[in-house]
C-alpha cells in the first residue's frame, strides 16, 4: 500500500487548465466503442485448405532457392493447446444476507486453468477483480489521486460510496492507517467502528488493511473481523513476522479471507501459506500479495514473481494455488508518477498512466485482485478486461492503417 | 517437442582441448556458459580454424533460438529483435528488447516531417545509467504516390540516423522508394507483404536483400502460408504481423495470437513461426474526432499489453513523452536480466568540485539505487562525496533487512576509499532508510552519522536545514 506525497508546488496555468480537462479525459478513457466502421467478412476470413504431408518437402524447397514459386504454399495453423494438472483456487469475497452477510454483491476471483487470458485453451472463469483504496484519515495523496475526493477524505463511509458510486470499484480496500502508534494510534475498538460505518455505507465487499505496525495489525484484524462476522471480507495482511496465528483464527471465527503477504520472495510465500492452512485457514479463504513493486522500481520482480506462482500453482504445487493480490497503487510511490518535471511531460497524465501501466504488467503476469488508486485506471483496467474476455463486440478495421492514421 | 539442447550436446561441437583462450578453465565450462547465453561461439578462437568449420556451423544451428534474430538497419543504429528463447524471463532471461518506431505520413509537409524526425532522434531519458530511446521510423505512404513517397523517405533518411520501416502494401511504391529514395543499402524493414502483392514483394525483397513482414490480421494460417513461401524463395528475415487489434473481441484475438505464434515456436518448434512479432499500437489513432491526450493514453496501454505478450516491434504514433516514457521503462524492466541484480561498482564517487568541507552520503551499488541518488546530487548542483557501498546490487531497504549493507562494510569502505584524508570533518550522511544503523556506524567508525532524507530528490532541501 502506498502513501504518497503530493509535491505541493505551485502550479502554472496551463497545468490548470489540464487539470479541468482530466475529469472529461476520464470519462472517454473507458468508452473503446469505435465509430465509423464496417464489417468487411470476406476482407478478415481466409479458408486455408490443409496440406497433408506437406512439412517433410520444405527442406527440399529452401534448398532449391532459385525455384520460381508460382502459387502460395499454402499451410494450416492449429492452435498448440496445453492442460494443466492443477487449478487456481476459487475464492469467493463477501457475502449476502444468505451466506450470512449483508453485501448485496460478491465477487468471486481465482479458479484459474490456464495463464492469464489464454482463452484460446481455457476460458478462466472469473475476471480479475478492482477495489479501489480508501483511508481512515486524510492523508497525503498525490493531487491527481486526491482531487477526485478531497472533499470526502475525512469521512470513510463517504470516500467509500465515492469510489463504488462514482468509480465503480467493485471492492473498497480501507487501510486503518491512523492505528499506527506513531499516527494516531486509534484504538482497535475505534478502528472497528469506522469498518461498521463503511460496510453500512456501501453493499460491495471490503479488505481491511492495517498500519503496517506488526505489533498492533493482528489487535486491529481481529476487532474488525468481529464486527464485520460473516461478511467475508479480506483481512490484510498477516505476514511470517507478525502474529499471523491471531489474523487466522480471528477469520476462522468470523468467515473472513487472509491475505498473506511476503515481501518478494516465493520461498517465503509459500511457507508463509503452508503456515496459514495449518492453522486451519481453508484454501478459499487465503489470497496472496507476493509484493507489488511499480514500474521502474521493481516491476520486473514482481513480473517475473507472479508468473512463477500462478504457473506452479497450474502445475500442481498446491501451495501456491491461491489467487493473486496485486497492489498496484503502489506506483504512485514512483517519482515519476507525481513529481513535477518539464522532461518528463504533464505528471497529471504521466501519473494515472504509470499506474494504468503497471496494472497491465501485474496483470498480464496473474494478478487476480488490484487495489488501485486514479479513477482513470479503473475505467481503463475494466473495459480492458472485458475486451480480453470478448464481452464487448468490436469490429474495428485495421487493413489500411497505413493510409488511414492521421498526422 | 523441439530438440532439447543440452550441456554435453554442445559439448560435444567443442575443440576439447581445454586450452583455456576464452577465458574459461575448460571446454565444459564454456560450453554451459554458451547454453545460458553468456558466451557466443566466437568467444572459442580455435574454432575458427578450418579444421572445425563443420563442427562451429553444427553448433551455430544447435544453439539458434527459436526466434529468429532479424537485424533492421545498418551501421550504429541497427536494431536487433527477436533472438527470444523462452516464453518466460525468469525461465532464462529476454534477449532483445522490444524496438520501438513512431511513424511519419508522407503527406505530412516537409519542413513538419523534418521537424517531426527530429523530434524522435532527440528523444531520450536516462534511467538507471541506460538510455532510453526510440529505436527506428515508419514511414507510412497515405498519399499514395510513388514520387512523392520516394521523395520523403529519402528526406527522413537526410533528417535522422534511425533505421527505417518502409510501408505501403504497393510494391510499385516501395520499389520506387528503394530505387529513389537513397535506403537501398541500409536494409529497411519492408512492410508488408499481404495475400495480394507477395509475388511482387519479395522480389523486391530478394533484390535489395531487406527483411520484410508479414500481414494477415487474425489469420495465422495465411501467415504460416506466407512465410513457408517466403522461405522457400529464399527469404528468411521476416518480421510477422498478425494484426494487433485493440478493440473489445478483436483484442483478445490478437493476444491470443501472440501467445500462440510465441508457444508454437518455442513449445513445438514450428519454424514458420519463429520469427519476431510486431505490433501496431498506432491504429488507436484511427477513431476520428478523438482527443489526442486519450489516444495517446490507450495507445501506450496498448503498447505496454503487447510488450508483455512477446511483441518484439512496436510502430506508435504519438510523440508525447508522458505517454512513451512508461513505455520505455517498462521495457528496461522486461529486459533486465532476471540473473543478476543490476549493480555498479562500489567505491568513491566524485560530484561536482567538493573541498575538504564538503558532505559526505553514503549509499548502496544497486544501479537503480546509485543512478537515482548520483542524479539528483547532480542536478541539485551539490559539491560532495558518494560513497557506494557494495551492498551485493541491493537497494537500501533491501539490504539493511538482508544485512548486506551493514556497519563493517561501511568501515572497510572507509578504508578503501581513503575519504578520511579527503575531508576535514568527520560526518557521514546515511539514507534515511538505513537509519537504525546510525549508533552502530557511528560506534565502529568513530564519524558522526547524520541520518538523512528517505528519498533523495529531498537531499537539498536537507541540506539547507542541516549542512551549514
Ligand atoms: C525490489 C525489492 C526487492 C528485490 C531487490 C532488488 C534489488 N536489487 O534491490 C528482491 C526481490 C531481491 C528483494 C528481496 C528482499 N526484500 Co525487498 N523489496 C523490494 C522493493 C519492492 C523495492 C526496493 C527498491 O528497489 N526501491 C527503489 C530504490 C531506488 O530505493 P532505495 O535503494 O531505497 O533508494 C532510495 C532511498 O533509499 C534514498 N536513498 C538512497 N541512497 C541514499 C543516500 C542518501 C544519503 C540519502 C539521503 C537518501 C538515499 O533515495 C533513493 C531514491 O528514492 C521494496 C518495497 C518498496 N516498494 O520499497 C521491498 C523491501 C525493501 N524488501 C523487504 C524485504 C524484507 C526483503 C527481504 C528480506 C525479503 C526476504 N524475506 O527474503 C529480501 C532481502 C534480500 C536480501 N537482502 O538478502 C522489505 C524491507 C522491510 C524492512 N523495512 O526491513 C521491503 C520494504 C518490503 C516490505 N514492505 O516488507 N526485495
Ligand atoms: S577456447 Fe575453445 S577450445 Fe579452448 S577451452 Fe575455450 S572452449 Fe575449449
Amino acid at each position: 500500500m502506498a502513501i504518497f506525497l503530493g509535491d505541493e508546488i505551485e502550479e502554472k496555468e496551463e497545468i490548470k487548465a489540464l487539470m479541468k480537462s482530466l475529469a472529461k479525459f476520464i470519462e472517454k478513457l473507458g468508452d473503446l466503442e469505435l465509430e465509423n466502421v464496417e464489417i468487411r467478412a470476406e476482407e478478415l476470413t481466409f479458408i486455408i485448405q490443409p496440406m497433408v504431408g506437406f512439412t517433410a518437402q520444405i527442406p527440399q524447397i529452401t534448398q532449391k532457392v532459385e525455384k520460381k514459386i508460382e502459387t502460395l504454399l499454402k499451410a494450416e495453423f492449429s492452435p498448440p493447446i496445453e492442460t494443466y494438472p492443477g487449478t487456481i483456487t476459487e475464492v469467493k469475497i463477501g457475502a449476502t444476507r444468505s451466506e450470512g452477510g449483508s453485501r448485496r454483491k460478491v465477487i468471486k476471483i481465482g479458479g484459474e486453468k490456464t495463464m492469464p487470458f489464454y482463452s484460446f485453451e481455457a476460458l478462466n472463469p472469473n475476471k480479475p477483480a478492482i477495489a479501489m483504496d480508501i483511508f481512515d484519515m486524510p492523508i497525503e495523496l498525490a493531487k491527481s489521486v486526491r482531487q477526485h475526493f478531497e472533499d470526502v477524505m475525512h469521512d470513510p463511509a463517504e470516500w467509500a460510496k465515492r469510489q463504488v458510486e462514482d468509480f465503480g470499484a467493485e471492492i473498497v480496500s480501507l487501510n486503518l492507517i491512523s492505528t499506527d502508534p506513531l499516527i494516531k494510534d486509534t484504538s482497535p475498538k475505534e478502528a472497528a467502528k469506522t469498518v461498521e460505518n463503511v460496510l453500512q455505507a456501501v453493499d460491495v465487499p471490503l479488505i481491511i488493511g492495517g498500519s503496517g505496525n506488526k505489533a498492533k495489525d493482528p489487535l486491529v484484524l481481529e476487532a474488525a473481523a468481529e464486527v464485520a462476522s460473516g461478511e467475508r471480507c479480506i483481512l490484510n495482511s498477516a505476514n511470517i513476522d507478525n502474529d499471523y496465528k491471531r489474523i487466522a483464527r480471528a477469520a476462522k471465527q468470523h468467515n473472513h479471507i487472509v491475505v498473506a503477504f511476503t515481501p518478494m520472495d516465493i520461498n517465503n510465500q509459500k511457507k508463509l501459506n503452508r503456515l496459514l492452512l495449518d492453522e486451519g485457514l481453508s484454501k478459499e479463504q487465503i489470497i496472496i500479495d507476493p509484493t507489488t513493486a511499480a514500474l521502474g522500481y521493481g516491476l520486473d520482480y514482481t513480473l517475473s514473481l507472479m508468473e512463477r506462482i500462478k504457473l506452479a500453482g497450474l502445475l500442481g504445487d498446491p501451495d501456491l494455488q491461491m489467487p493473486i493480490l496485486a497492489s498496484t497503487s503502489n506506483s504512485w510511490g514512483a517519482r515519476e508518477a507525481w513529481m513535477k518535471s518539464e522532461e518528463w511531460g504533464p505528471k497529471e497524465y504521466r501519473g494515472p498512466l504509470w499506474e494504468t501501466v503497471t496494472t497491465i504488467t501485474a496483470m498480464m503476469a496473474g494478478g487476480d485482485l488490484f487495489m488501485l488508486s486514479h479513477p482513470a485506471t479503473v475505467r481503463i483496467i475494466k473495459r480492458l478486461i472485458e475486451s480480453l474476455y470478448g464481452e464487448v463486440n468490436a469490429d474495428q478495421r485495421i487493413q489500411d492503417w497505413i493510409t488511414d492514421i492521421g498526422l | 517437442m523441439p530438440e532439447k539442447v543440452t550441456l554435453l550436446s554442445v559439448y560435444r561441437y567443442l575443440p576439447q582441448t581445454n586450452c583455456g583462450e576464452c577465458g574459461e578453465p575448460n571446454c565444459m565450462a564454456f560450453a554451459s556458459k554458451l547454453l545460458d547465453r553468456r558466451a557466443t561461439p566466437d568467444n572459442c578462437p580455435p574454432l575458427k580454424k578450418p579444421k572445425y568449420k563443420e563442427q562451429l556451423a553444427k553448433l551455430i544451428e544447435l544453439i539458434a533460438p527459436p526466434i529468429k534474430e532479424v537485424k533492421l538497419g545498418v551501421g550504429e543504429n541497427l536494431v536487433k529483435i527477436g533472438g527470444k528463447e523462452v516464453m518466460y524471463r525468469h525461465e532464462l532471461t529476454y534477449h532483445n528488447p522490444t524496438a520501438i518506431a513512431i511513424d511519419v505520413s508522407d503527406t505530412m509537409d516537409d519542413d513538419k516531417i523534418v521537424e517531426r524526425c527530429k523530434k524522435i532522434e532527440s528523444i531520450s531519458i536516462v534511467r538507471i545509467g541506460d538510455t532510453l530511446k526510440v529505436n527506428m521510423i515508419a514511414v507510412r505512404c497515405a498519399s499514395k504516390d510513388p514520387d512523392r513517397f520516394s521523395y520523403v523517405v529519402s528526406l527522413v533518411a537526410r533528417s535522422c540516423n534511425l533505421p527505417l520501416i518502409l510501408c505501403s502494401f504497393d510494391p510499385k511504391i516501395l520499389r520506387a522508394a528503394l530505387e529513389k529514395g537513397q535506403v537501398a543499402n541500409k536494409r529497411p524493414l519492408l512492410y508488408a507483404v499481404t495475400e495480394e502483392n507477395w509475388r511482387e514483394f519479395s522480389e523486391l525483397a530478394k533484390q535489395y536483400d531487406c527483411p520484410v513482414a508479414v500481414f494477415a490480421p487474425n489469420n495465422l494460417s495465411l501467415i504460416k502460408s506466407l512465410i513457408k513461401t517466403l522461405q522457400a524463395i529464399g527469404i528468411h528475415d521476416i518480421v510477422i504481423d498478425a494484426g494487433s487489434y485493440t478493440e473489445g473481441n478483436l483484442l483478445r484475438d490478437s493476444v491470443n495470437n501472440f501467445i500462440m505464434i510465441r508457444r508454437a515456436a518455442i513449445k513445438r518448434g514450428d519454424k514458420d513461426l519463429g520469427y519476431p512479432i510486431m505490433a501496431v499500437p498506432a491504429v488507436v489513432w484511427m477513431v476520428e474526432n478523438q482527443e489526442p491526450v486519450i489516444a495517446s493514453y490507450r495507445e501506450a496501454c496498448m503498447a505496454s499489453l503487447f510488450m508483455n505478450r512477446f511483441a518484439d516491434l512496436l510502430i506508435m504514433h504519438t510523440s508525447e513523452i508522458w505517454a512513451l516514457l512508461p513505455v520505455l521503462t517498462l521495457r528496461q524492466n522486461i529486459y533486465t536480466d532476471p540473473r543478476k541484480p543490476v549493480s555498479v561498482e562500489s567505491g568513491l564517487r566524485v560530484i561536482g568540485k567538493p573541498d575538504e568541507k564538503s558532505p559526505v552520503f553514503l549509499t548502496t551499488n544497486f544501479a537503480l539505487t546509485y543512478f537515482t541518488v548520483a542524479n539528483d546530487l547532480e542536478s541539485a548542483g551539490i559539491n560532495c562525496y558518494l560513497l557506494v557501498l557494495d551492498a551485493e546490487g541491493l537497494a537500501v531497504e533491501v539490504s539493511v533487512a538482508g544485512g548486506q549493507f551493514n556497519p563493517s562494510k561501511v568501515k572497510d569502505l572507509f578504508t578503501s576509499s581513503g575519504i578520511e584524508k579527503m575531508v576535514k570533518h568527520k560526518k557521514l550522511i546515511i539514507p534515511g532508510l538505513a537509519a537504525r544503523l546510525k549508533g552502530e556506524i557511528e560506534d565502529l567508525t568513530g564519524w558522526e552519522v547524520i541520518v538523512g532524507p528517505r528519498d533523495s530528490s529531498q537531499i537539498k532541501s536537507f541540506l539547507t536545514k542541516y549542512w551549514a
